[in-house]
């Protein structure tokens, strides 16, 4: 059984409970500590490049290739981006579609994993079983009837194409299913003896209550949306209308000289990803790793 | 947003046969729980389930867009043995996971085995491993291959200047598929190293402390508790970087384009390629039965590897 809240004591080291004065540093630690960060520097440097780059001049980066300090600061690549591809609208539209998919998703996920974790009706199994089907064939079997179907529909090149088929996940299901399974049934059936409705109770109790795993869901499905490739360049294949990996990735294919904008553009495009990590990181991390412990 | 929803006809809460009549509250439950279901099933309906069969179908069709589809039996996957584009796909994917797979798993166990100590920052040094898992793959490729470039590389200047010459960068054959393995462990090594330290967490301190008192050494520790404890968070880990590294597209789509001369093919360029660029939808389907059959096969025999492997604690 998964947990689902991760114990306070997943984040701090092991060993010891109680509060001790800061250890010293042995050699054995010194060696562990040179090796993280070594990693953490790799893991960061292209970022770190990446943010440097786009305030360097075209010059000063093909002149001084071999260091990630600007000679000179330069904000005009930040200017530019904005005319030398439609980047306000890519951006507008990425926001609106990782947004409006994590929002709705959390709503309609957490009904359905409602209903499959407390109700009991015919043909639940069922349901279950094509959900966990589903959940182990890979999406790429899916990938050619489902652009054929948008084709069909006259949905390719749109924003609603881009976010419908993507509202509800089966990941999402299975994973609050798990959440409210663990959750105690008194407080429904209080509920259900003062006479409130099913929807009522779902709405007034249980999805607050399953407030923690919905927020992990939401952060989820914003963080996949917002850097999905494929899908975009599936649906969205025209510049002008696309997300912003996708319109990124055009424009590099088109102009792979302008370095400067496409480092800009590129950055613009990483920045509210990075600050939404940054403000739910421990929660996020924990919660990914839970979801791999049976 | 959910109204706008295409919804697919699902019988309401069907009537119940007299001889076992329920109680109308567990009437009215079914009935609550099959609406509470509409939404996420029309759209999963709509959007997965039916693909997934039709997909099926369309693999024995010539579905080209054009008016008239006609059923052509095995046709599209006799294809397949002759395309010498889907064996190059097919190696370079099985080349690509047999490296990024293994390395990124060992790097990961080993990132989080260290970090698993009580270490100055470690909550911040585990952040910034993690970090390239969170941001799109798609642009941080980007970030890479300017580092890797000819004129602008840092890297490449950096290697230069210990003489080592990558040539024409993304455009040589040799230094192509290195680097988009490269990006593909860069991205994945802090997720597993998550999923480890997880794992590691689990382990019970009275286990290790048994293993110290007994004399084991730090190496031993390793062999005869720790790793043995860690085999369903290896097992877990191994299957999921398997389907990561099968299903491999972004950085390869931004860094190659599958080239040069189609050496950092994957299958999943292939199926895109075939779909969206040739139009060839039943030969598409079929390259993509094919990758469904590798990766469930694949990932059935390792948990039946591992699962063996298990202990239970």
């Amino acid at each position: 059984m998964s947990t689902l809240t991760a114990p306070p004591t997943a984040a701090s080291p092991a060993p010891a409970p109680t509060a001790k004065p800061r250890p010293r540093l042995s050699v054995g630690t010194l060696l562990s500590l040179f090796v993280v960060s070594a990693a953490a520097v790799v893991a960061l440097l292209p970022l770190v490049w990446l943010l440097t780059a786009s305030i360097r001049t075209q010059g000063d980066l093909t002149g001084n290739p071999s260091t990630i300090i600007p000679s000179e600061v330069t904000l005009q690549n930040y200017v530019d981006i904005w005319s030398m591809i439609p980047f306000g609208r890519q951006f507008l539209n990425t926001t609106i579609f990782a947004l409006t998919v994590a929002c709705v998703s959390v709503v309609i996920d957490s009904m359905a994993a409602y209903a499959l974790a407390r109700f009991r009706f015919r043909g639940r199994t069922f349901v279950f079983v094509a959900l966990i089907a589903s959940l182990l064939v890979p999406i790429q079997v899916t990938f050619v009837p489902v652009y054929n179907l948008l084709v069909d529909l006259g949905w390719i090149n749109t924003l609603h194409g881009l976010i419908i088929p993507r509202i509800a996940d089966a990941f999402g299901i299975f994973f609050l299913r798990q959440f409210f399974l663990a959750m105690p049934r008194d407080l429904e059936d209080a509920a259900r003896i003062d006479g409130a409705g099913e929807f009522q109770i779902f709405r007034r109790i249980m999805f607050p209550l399953a407030g923690p795993a919905l927020v992990t869901i939401f952060i989820f499905n914003l963080v996949n949306n917002w850097n999905d490739l494929l899908w975009p360049l599936m649906v969205m294949p025209d510049q002008d209308t696309t997300t912003l990996p996708a319109g990124l990735s055009m424009f590099r294919g088109q102009y792979t000289v302008d370095y400067g904008p496409l480092m800009a553009g590129a950055t613009l495009a990483l920045i509210p990803m990075i600050i939404a990590f940054i403000v739910v990181q421990r929660r996020f991390i924990e919660s990914i790793a839970t979801t791999g412990i049976k | 947003m959910v109204a706008s929803a295409p919804t697919v006809s699902q019988e309401p809460a069907r009537p119940v046969p007299a001889r076992r009549r329920r109680s109308s509250i567990e009437r009215r439950r079914t009935r609550a729980a099959l609406l509470f279901l509409l939404p996420a099933f029309s759209v999963l309906g709509v959007f997965v389930f039916w693909p997934m069969i039709s997909a099926l179908i369309t693999s024995f069709t010539n579905d080209r867009y054009l008016d008239t589809v006609d059923w052509v039996g095995f046709a599209n996957y006799q294809r397949l043995l002759d395309d010498d584009r889907f064996w190059t796909a097919l190696e370079n994917t099985a080349v690509y996971t047999l490296v990024t797979a293994p390395v990124s798993v060992l790097l990961a166990l080993g990132l989080a085995l260290l970090l698993n100590q009580r270490l100055p920052a470690r909550g911040l040094l585990r952040a910034a491993i993690f970090l390239p898992w969170v941001i799109s793959l798609g642009i941080s490729a980007i970030a890479w291959s300017a580092l890797i470039d000819p004129q602008i590389g840092m890297l490449t200047s950096w290697l230069s200047s210990l003489g080592i010459s990558i040539g024409d960068g993304l455009r040589d054959p040799s230094v192509a598929m290195p680097a988009v393995m490269l990006v593909g462990i860069w991205r994945n090594v802090g997720f597993f190293m998550v999923m480890y330290l997880a794992g590691l967490q689990q382990i019970p301190q009275h286990l290790k402390e048994a293993a110290l008192l007994d004399g084991a050494s730090s190496a031993q520790r390793f062999r005869h508790v720790t790793w043995p404890l860690l085999a369903n968070t290896t097992m877990f880990v191994v299957v999921i970087a398997a389907i990561f590294a099968f299903q491999a597209f972004d950085q390869i789509y931004v860094m190659t384009g599958g080239g040069p001369f189609f050496q950092t093919e994957t299958l999943v360029m292939l199926i895109y390629g075939t779909a969206v660029l040739d139009y060839d939808l039943g030969y598409a389907t079929a390259i993509s039965w094919v990758l469904v059959a590798i990766v469930l096969t694949l990932s059935l025999a390792q948990v039946r590897f591992f699962g063996k492997r298990a202990v239970e604690y």
